[in-house]
């Protein structure tokens, strides 16, 4: 494997990563939207959000890439293919967050909530100033653990042709016909990209257990 | 926009086949990946440093890299090492060592949820080491952690979708040969959606009732 096959690896890679941010960063803003659904006081917006939720913890992340990928067109939608398989990305990640955040925000003590009442805040306030914050602090291992997720699960826009870094190894390896030597070179940078955020995850629990303990 | 689903429905029966193909795949990979995450967690517990170490590692390895490549990389490695397998058991062996690592980190939690009392009471009435492990260890750490255990199973069931990569025989890559046979993309994978969705909730379904049946003696 020379220079240039190298230099088209990472190329890939570089799609990966802004696959990865673009579905990340629209599945943090959806995410709380499905969160703040999923908590809601009124039925039917919570039953939707379950519905969502169950929908794409359900099937799997490449049925819903490829239901995104044909779908949209006929929907009318004129999207390049990057497009659709970030929007599918998008609302996988929004779903899987959104139930995390749920889990968080009902792991907040109840307290919170009551001495936030009796301060006299609005919902808007007791969310976004009071809940939320403290939340995010306890979601934040799984939250990692998911964007770890989400950047593996990029991968499989190469199976709808979107050439990210498993896609550019592919194409490399029928080309040199050295599959071991490239998968296992587009392996150690997944790996160098995932270990850091899964090491860092494990951290935050650890240091969030203690503080419990205590 | 016209959709045309008479194009799916016309295939059902190797839909009911490709659905087989995949609870196949689901249930010999959770059978391997269950047998892998025990052997891994007896490994780690004998403290021995070279083979801990490797337990480690692969877990560390298969946790941190996309399925779809794990699964390439066995596919053309196995040949090379002189396995000749079909891609439907490769599938398999891939499916049971990706659930297995993340199995042996689910039970390594339960089994470190028991306390060492437990063993040393185990151990003082005269059992032998290994019978404390199954007996004493082992089942109330696999009651503790059957949930976290169950959602991995399901993961690992929608998982096997990306075998369609090496041609597996499950329901995805039977849903590409509509595909390419009709060209009707939508209608193909929209129906194969439903089908996955019915299969998880059944899966669900069924890991439950094992669950509360297994697991069903005292607590104290």
């Amino acid at each position: 494997m020379g220079y240039q096959e190298l230099t088209y690896l990472l190329q890939g890679l570089g799609w990966t990563l802004v696959l990865t941010a673009m579905a990340f960063v629209g599945g943090i803003i959806s995410g709380v939207i499905v969160a703040l659904m999923r908590v809601s006081r009124i039925a039917l917006v919570r039953y939707i959000a379950i519905g969502w939720i169950g929908l794409f913890q359900g099937t799997p992340l490449l049925m819903q890439l490829f239901v995104a990928y044909f779908g949209l067109p006929l929907l009318g939608f004129d999207l390049p293919g990057w497009a659709a398989v970030g929007i599918a990305l998008t609302a996988h990640a929004s779903a899987f967050l959104g139930e995390i955040w749920r889990g968080a925000i009902e792991a907040v003590p109840k307290g919170q909530t009551e001495a936030a009442d009796a301060l006299g805040l609005h919902t808007r306030s007791l969310m976004f100033d009071v809940i939320m914050p403290q939340a995010f602090k306890l979601s934040l291992p799984a939250t990692v653990g998911f964007l770890v997720q989400l950047l593996k699960g990029t991968s499989l826009a190469a199976i709808v042709g979107f050439i990210e870094l498993t896609r550019a190894g592919s194409i490399v390896s029928n080309q040199i016909y050295q599959p071991l030597l490239v998968f296992g070179v587009v392996g150690a940078m997944y790996f160098a990209m995932c270990w850091p955020l899964s090491l860092w995850g494990r951290r935050i629990e650890r240091r969030m257990s203690a503080g419990l303990a205590r | 926009m016209t959709l045309d689903f008479s194009v799916v429905t016309d295939v059902w029966q190797s839909l009911v086949y490709g659905t087989l193909g995949t609870l196949f795949l689901a249930v010999a990979g959770m059978i391997i990946a269950t047998i892998i995450g025990v052997l891994g967690v007896a490994i780690l517990r004998t403290h021995m440093v070279i083979p801990s170490f490797l337990v480690t590692a692969f877990v560390e390895v298969i946790r941190n890299t996309p399925f779809l490549v794990q699964i390439y990389f066995i596919f053309f490695a196995l040949p090379l090492a002189g396995v000749r397998l079909n891609p439907t058991m490769t599938a398999v062996l891939a499916l049971g060592l990706n659930g297995g690592a993340y199995a042996i980190e689910i039970i390594r939690g339960g089994v470190e949820s028991i306390p060492k009392g437990q063993t040393e009471a185990g151990l003082a009435l005269g059992l032998h080491n290994h019978e404390v492990f199954r007996m004493i260890v082992l089942k109330p750490a696999l009651r503790a952690i059957y949930p976290s255990l169950s959602s991995q199973f399901i993961l690992l069931t929608l998982t096997t979708a990306i075998c369609t990569s090496i041609s597996a025989y499950e329901l995805t890559s039977v849903g590409q040969r509509i595909e390419a046979e009709t060209f009707r993309s939508f209608e193909t994978y929209f129906t194969l959606t439903g089908i996955y969705l019915v299969i998880s909730m059944v899966t669900m379904w069924t890991l439950a009732a094992i669950g509360r049946r297994a697991f069903n003696y005292p607590q104290r």
